[in-house]
């Protein structure tokens, strides 16, 4: 078990920088879920707390200790790779053996772990199969055995769900979760898919082109996106976002038309700036009540929820595309117009220029 | 999936294959049906006429201690033939994958030895390590090592040896890179986590998952030891001093084309062509059977 503090990490490759300075503190235990799209360099961070790779600048500590310059087995760390990375010529067993033995552990001692091991994740059948003679939530499981049998003080994860298919993947991110539970050790979990980061992270660390946009719990990321980016990248469909210009309670659409927020105060000065609303928090209002209007141009039924995709209309702003997500009991069809209500406190604001929340 | 072409006319596929067929047959199968009828001849002293012996040619040469003698050496030769290109040219693979910076050029250079012809290849040996004004036999001598492969039937032996296997190393160096390139980087990665050196990696990870390559190349190897390095020993050795360095293929000619003896060396062709089929079978057998990781 330890803490994790990285210290405004870099990394370039030749004159490339790809990881532009940055700065995490893990707690003991605590279970760190690092999202962003593919290529804002995840991975390259998490192979250089592993020591897969050079550090360029900046320090990286685990447990109290600079490891900047260890290599991986100096680290006391296991991870899980993308693809698995089981060795093929080895049975379950020795897959799961091999870094006990290479700790010289007795025999005995390395039968009664990976025993261990094996019974969490029910792969006591397997022991003595091949990696190609399991299916692919199994080899899942082989590899989770192997970091699981030595006991690190951090457990990092690259991408591990993302071979398998929709179900399992399910059922495996909840396995990961409680598994991480009973354990409680130390976790880097490295993920594109935002649903895996929201259910399995005590905290999110969201990065975007080399930098971390925001560190923070899942709800406050959800509920007080810091910057556009985070706001677009978390929650699903994409928050709406509205450019304008805001002052006291009135936001003036680009495209002509304003909204109005009773008394809420937007901004004090009038500033250019993108207005979001996540489609959950538009709701059905009577015609009178409502402050936008949408004519809707394709329906998804997902079955509890329906979503409306389509454009504003009317006098206000028409033009910008816009997504509701209704209850399942609301028909709608495709030419329907439907008036709507935000509620000003579901409203997040960003500079028009730095996208960072107003 | 199974691919299938088609032909509309029944009598396409054999014309396609007809060039291949009379290759095949002309120059293959005509001159071994050669070589099996003529081991079962004698011919008079003079050459003029010959009789039918059955099998005696075979049963004289396994009384033949020179024969014997040949096949011990061809072991050797084989032997470390084999064992010297295949750890060179592993060696150099791995080292060569670990190369960033000039990888290219690194296999260029590695692979030009392939290209040189086997007569080439020995006539340049032999000029390095010629007694009286080799470069390196110079060398040699001068630091104090005993060396005169004119005479010395080892170190005659030690020569060709490196010789053939210098000029085999190319190709063994391209099939082991390729086979070291086939290797996930990720599990060599895992292994570091799990806390092995790098000599502990290679040893429980990458040789175990080369060992499809090594086998092939071993059969290779030991098919070009058993056959083609014919040109080398005749431009550096022409088999001796003494037997010293008479291989089964180079007996087979001396006996043929020096010493007259046909029947005899046909007999030994024909033997030397059951090797080649027993190897050929091996190979297929595990090809067929190999694993796929
Ligand atoms: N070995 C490398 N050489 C050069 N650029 C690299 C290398 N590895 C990764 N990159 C670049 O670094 C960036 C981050 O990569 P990566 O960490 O793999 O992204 P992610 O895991 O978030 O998809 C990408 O733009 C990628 O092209
Ligand atoms: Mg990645």
């Amino acid at each position: 078990m330890a803490t994790i503090s990285i210290r405004d990490i870099r990394k370039s490759y030749g004159n490339t920088e790809v990881i532009h300075g940055v700065s995490i503190d893990v707690a003991d235990g605590e279970f760190i879920v690092i999202v962003g799209p593919s290529g804002c360099g995840k991975s390259t961070l998490l192979r250089m707390v592993a020591g897969l790779e050079r550090i360029t600048g900046g320090t990286i500590d685990i447990g109290g200790r600079v490891v900047n310059e260890l290599e991986p087995r100096e680290r006391d760390i296991a991870m899980v790779f993308q693809n698995y990375a089981l060795y093929p010529h080895m049975s379950v067993f020795d897959n799961m053996a091999y870094g006990l033995k290479i700790a010289g552990q007795s025999k005995e001692e390395i039968r009664a772990r990976v025993d261990k091991a094996a019974a969490m994740l029910q792969l006591e059948p397997y022991l003595d199969r091949k990696p190609r003679a399991l299916s692919g939530g199994q080899r899942q499981r082989v590899a989770m055995g192997r970091a699981l049998v030595r006991d690190p003080a951090v457990f990092l994860f690259d991408e591990p769900l993302s071979n398998l298919d929709a179900k399992l993947r399910v059922q495996m991110r909840l396995e990961i979760k409680q598994l991480q539970r009973s354990v409680g050790t130390t976790s880097l979990y490295v993920t594109h898919d935002q649903v895996e980061a929201m259910t399995l992270a005590d905290r999110l660390v969201v990065m975007n082109g080399g930098i971390a946009e925001q560190i923070d719990t899942p709800m406050a990321v959800y509920e007080r996106p810091a910057t556009r980016f985070v706001a677009g990248f978390i929650g699903s469909p994409a928050m709406n976002m509205l450019e304008g210009t805001a002052k006291g309670s009135i936001f003036a659409l680009e495209g002509g038309g304003r909204l109005t927020f009773g008394d809420a105060e937007l901004a004090e000065t009038e500033r250019p700036v993108l207005l979001g609303v996540r489609p959950e928090h538009l709701k059905l209002a009577a015609s009178d009540e409502a402050a936008l209007e949408l004519s809707v141009t394709a329906v998804e039924t997902l079955g509890a929820d329906t979503l409306a995709h389509g454009s504003l209309s009317g006098a206000n702003g028409a033009g910008s595309a816009l997504v509701a997500r209704l209850p399942g009991s609301v028909k709608v069809t495709p030419g329907d117009t439907l008036p709507l209500a935000i509620d000003a406190r579901s409203v997040h604001l960003f500079d028009a220029e730095t996208g960072r929340r107003v | 999936m199974e691919k299938r072409v088609t032909f509309d006319h029944r009598l396409l596929p054999y014309l396609l294959l007809t060039p291949q067929l009379v290759v095949t047959i002309v120059f293959f199968f005509w001159p071994a049906a050669q070589a099996l009828y003529q081991s079962l001849l004698l011919p008079d002293p003079f050459g003029l006429s010959s009789r039918f012996v059955w099998l005696s040619n075979f049963e004289y040469l396994f009384n033949d201690r020179y024969y014997l003698e040949a096949f011990t050496t061809t072991a050797v030769f084989t032997f470390f033939v084999t064992l010297v290109s295949m750890s060179m040219a592993l060696l150099f693979a791995v080292l060569a994958d670990q190369v960033i910076k000039g990888a290219s050029t690194y296999k260029t250079l590695l692979i030009w030895p392939y290209a040189v012809a086997p007569a080439v290849a020995g006539v340049m040996w032999l000029f390095m390590f010629q007694p009286s004004i080799g470069v390196l036999a110079f060398y040699m001598k001068a630091v104090g090592v005993p060396w005169n492969p004119v005479l010395d039937g080892t170190h005659a032996m030690t020569l060709v040896i490196l010789a053939a296997a210098w000029k085999q190393i190319s190709y063994n160096f391209l099939f082991f890179l390729a086979g070291l390139q086939a290797i996930p980087k990720s599990l060599i990665e895992a292994a570091a986590i799990d806390g092995a050196g790098k000599w502990h990696r290679f040893r429980t990870i990458v040789f175990p998952l080369l060992s499809p390559t090594t086998f092939f190349l071993l059969v290779v190897n030991v098919v070009y030891a058993f056959f083609e390095t014919f040109g080398i020993i005749h431009t550096m050795t022409a088999g001796g001093p003494g037997r010293s360095t008479t291989i089964l293929v180079y007996k087979v000619y001396s006996d043929g084309f020096v010493g007259q003896d046909l029947g005899s060396s046909a007999a030994q062709s024909v033997i030397l062509m059951l090797v080649v089929g027993v190897l050929t079978i091996i190979q297929f057998r595990y090809i067929e059977r190999r694993v796929h990781y």
